[in-house]
């Protein structure tokens, strides 16, 4: 197995469809463009709105895909008593944070769409976890349940049009502006608490548990709490996972758990996925579905190896030396796995180790 | 080691006595020199200087674990960052100011310059007010006087630059002080030193309130 640490995108994009095989996930392979309408219809769900679009021969309006689950959900089976269970690796066409390009980005992912039941879920969340082994360790997988968080809204009294403000302040651990806002909103003081001590919440997977379920015992509806624990119970072995009630999503897609992996040395998460039967309920669907993306271009951008030098040797030949003088020369310098350069003259900037001259058929 | 971006300036300063007040000091900082990175290996911290529109940025983009950055620039460029603290200094307000003869025409466009578009956008959306935004990047005060703008969005601390370019506040968007902000990939490896930051600085601050 390559070290971690030496692993390219191609090879962790290896690692992790085998791993999804190996779960019987089946490869979806879409088309590189879709109907702009599906992602105008859906655009909040996307993580940038802007679109490639172009009019294709027929005056369909056509885009590049900027994502993959809304096709995945569009297509796929709606049956509410078996399961789908698809991974994808496609690129993405999207405009990045503070610019106004267009980047390509290679997006690994998976989705388990129709009967969502607790296995269905710990799966996908144990592969979420083997995910983040695969491809840096140390690293964090924060889960969060925003069927929980709004539902302790709903007891609190905070209305449809405030509870958005609200989850801002929660994924932002920004205490003091959930307080005003909550306060504002005229929420019990009793549950704006609950709503505080949930978003400290840091600890070990079984105590943090133990303090939720009391914490939220009364409060939020039986049948989800216990979705919850059961859950995450099942997961508390892992040493990797947290109870994280700052990871939020949008409730116009996400409902029950939403959850985001974290590498150490990368900025920025590199997995982020949840149970979006709000957005399969939009597109039509009657059926559940859950799911996850890796993105391994921004994986890439921390973790590539920069190399010291483009050449580890430039060797400089002239017309004192046969082609197959040369040719044996190079082979046997980069016998240890040098890079070697055979040229008349050195190039310009090139950055290189070594530098060796040839002539009358031996090196100096 | 908790990488720590300070705004440049006298804000910075003011919040550098705070940190140390509340147990991570560096006394290297105080030195008079140019330089810009200051560590303190026992402490487990290490200070930088930067531009304080530029703290968000190094906090989202991991070169800094944590920062200090005033409201206004965390609602104008949105940062992907936890907010953790509201220090209570800097304070000051984003406000609507305009000439004092100034009558708001709701048939006509509204030209808004300001240095804080979005903040100036978010606004007037959430009023329903058609406007147009016209972007500076200094003396906003002087837009309205010269007719090229009916208002401007901008910082109002003690209103004296304001009262002298014959200007008035007409509405405060909003309330504007300094927060403590942590990227949220450091937060999930560094939480033990970023809680008993903010636990300290916490008390520190609430004390002073």
């Amino acid at each position: 197995m390559i070290p971690l640490s030496e692993q390219t995108g191609e090879s962790m994009l290896f690692s992790l469809r085998s791993l999804y095989g190996g779960y019987g996930y089946s490869r979806y392979k879409m088309n590189k463009f879709e109907e702009y309408d599906l992602y105008a219809h859906n655009k909040d769900f996307l993580i940038s709105d802007s679109v490639i679009t172009f009019t294709d021969g027929s005056g369909k309006l056509l885009a590049l895909k900027p994502d993959v689950t809304l096709s995945i959900v569009k297509n796929s089976v709606d049956s509410a008593n078996t399961t789908q269970k698809l991974y994808y690796n496609e690129n993405v066409y999207r405009v990045t944070k503070g610019s106004r390009n267009f980047k390509e980005i290679m997006q690994v992912g998976l989705e388990c769409i129709g009967k969502i039941d607790d296995y269905c879920i710990y799966e996908v969340l144990k592969l979420a976890l083997e995910s983040l082994n695969q491809i840096r360790k140390p690293n964090v997988l924060s889960v969060s349940h925003l069927g929980l968080l709004s539902e302790v809204m709903d007891r609190a009294g905070i209305p449809e049009n405030k509870k958005a403000e609200v989850f801002r302040c929660i994924g932002e651990k920004n205490l003091h502006e959930l307080t005003a806002v909550c306060t504002a909103a005229g929420a019990d003081n009793g549950i704006i608490e609950v709503l505080r001590r949930l978003v400290k919440i840091n600890g070990e997977t079984d105590t943090v548990l133990t303090e939720i379920r009391s914490m939220l015992e009364g409060i939020v509806s039986p049948a989800v709490l216990d979705v919850f624990s059961r859950v995450m119970s099942s997961l508390s072995h892992e040493p990797n996972l947290r109870i994280d009630f700052s990871v939020v999503g949008d409730i116009k897609y996400y409902n029950g758990f939403v959850f985001k992996g974290f590498a150490e040395g990368i900025p920025t998460g590199i997995l982020s996925g949840g149970q979006y039967d709000t957005l399969m309920k939009k597109m039509g669907k009657k059926s559940g579905a859950i799911g996850f993306a890796v993105y391994l271009d921004t994986v890439e951008q921390f973790i590539r190896k920069s190399e010291e030098f483009d050449v580890d040797t430039v060797l400089i030949y002239d017309e004192t030396s046969s082609p197959e003088q040369i040719g044996k020369q190079l082979r046997e310098i980069a016998a240890g796995g040098k890079r070697v350069l055979a040229a008349t003259s050195v190039p310009q900037q090139i950055k290189y180790g070594k530098l060796v001259r040839m002539s009358g058929g031996k090196a100096e | 080691m908790l990488n720590i971006a300070l705004p440049k300036g006298r804000l910075g300063e003011k919040v550098y006595a705070m940190f140390e007040e509340a147990g991570f000091p560096c006394p290297s900082i105080r030195e008079n020199n140019r330089k810009l990175i200051f560590e303190n290996e026992e402490c487990g911290v290490r200070y930088f200087w930067v531009k304080p529109s530029d703290v968000a940025i190094y906090v989202e983009r991991g070169a800094a674990d944590v920062g200090v950055a005033g409201k206004d620039i965390l609602l104008e460029y949105e940062p992907d960052v936890y907010e953790l603290l509201d220090l209570g200094i800097g304070k000051c307000r984003m406000a609507v100011a305009a000439k004092k003869d100034f009558r708001d025409d709701a048939g006509q466009t509204l030209r808004v310059a300001t240095k804080f578009s979005r903040i100036a956008e978010n606004y007037y959306l959430s009023r329903g007010r058609d406007i147009d935004i016209i972007h500076l990047n200094g003396s906003i005060e002087i837009a309205p006087i010269l007719g090229l703008s009916d208002v401007i969005v901008d910082i109002v601390e003690t209103g004296t630059t304001l009262k002298e370019n014959d200007l008035v506040v007409y509405d405060t968007v909003v309330p504007i002080s300094a927060r403590l902000i942590a990227n949220k990939a450091s937060y999930k490896f560094k939480s033990d030193a970023i809680d008993r930051l903010v636990a300290e600085i916490g008390k520190s601050t609430e004390e002073k309130q």
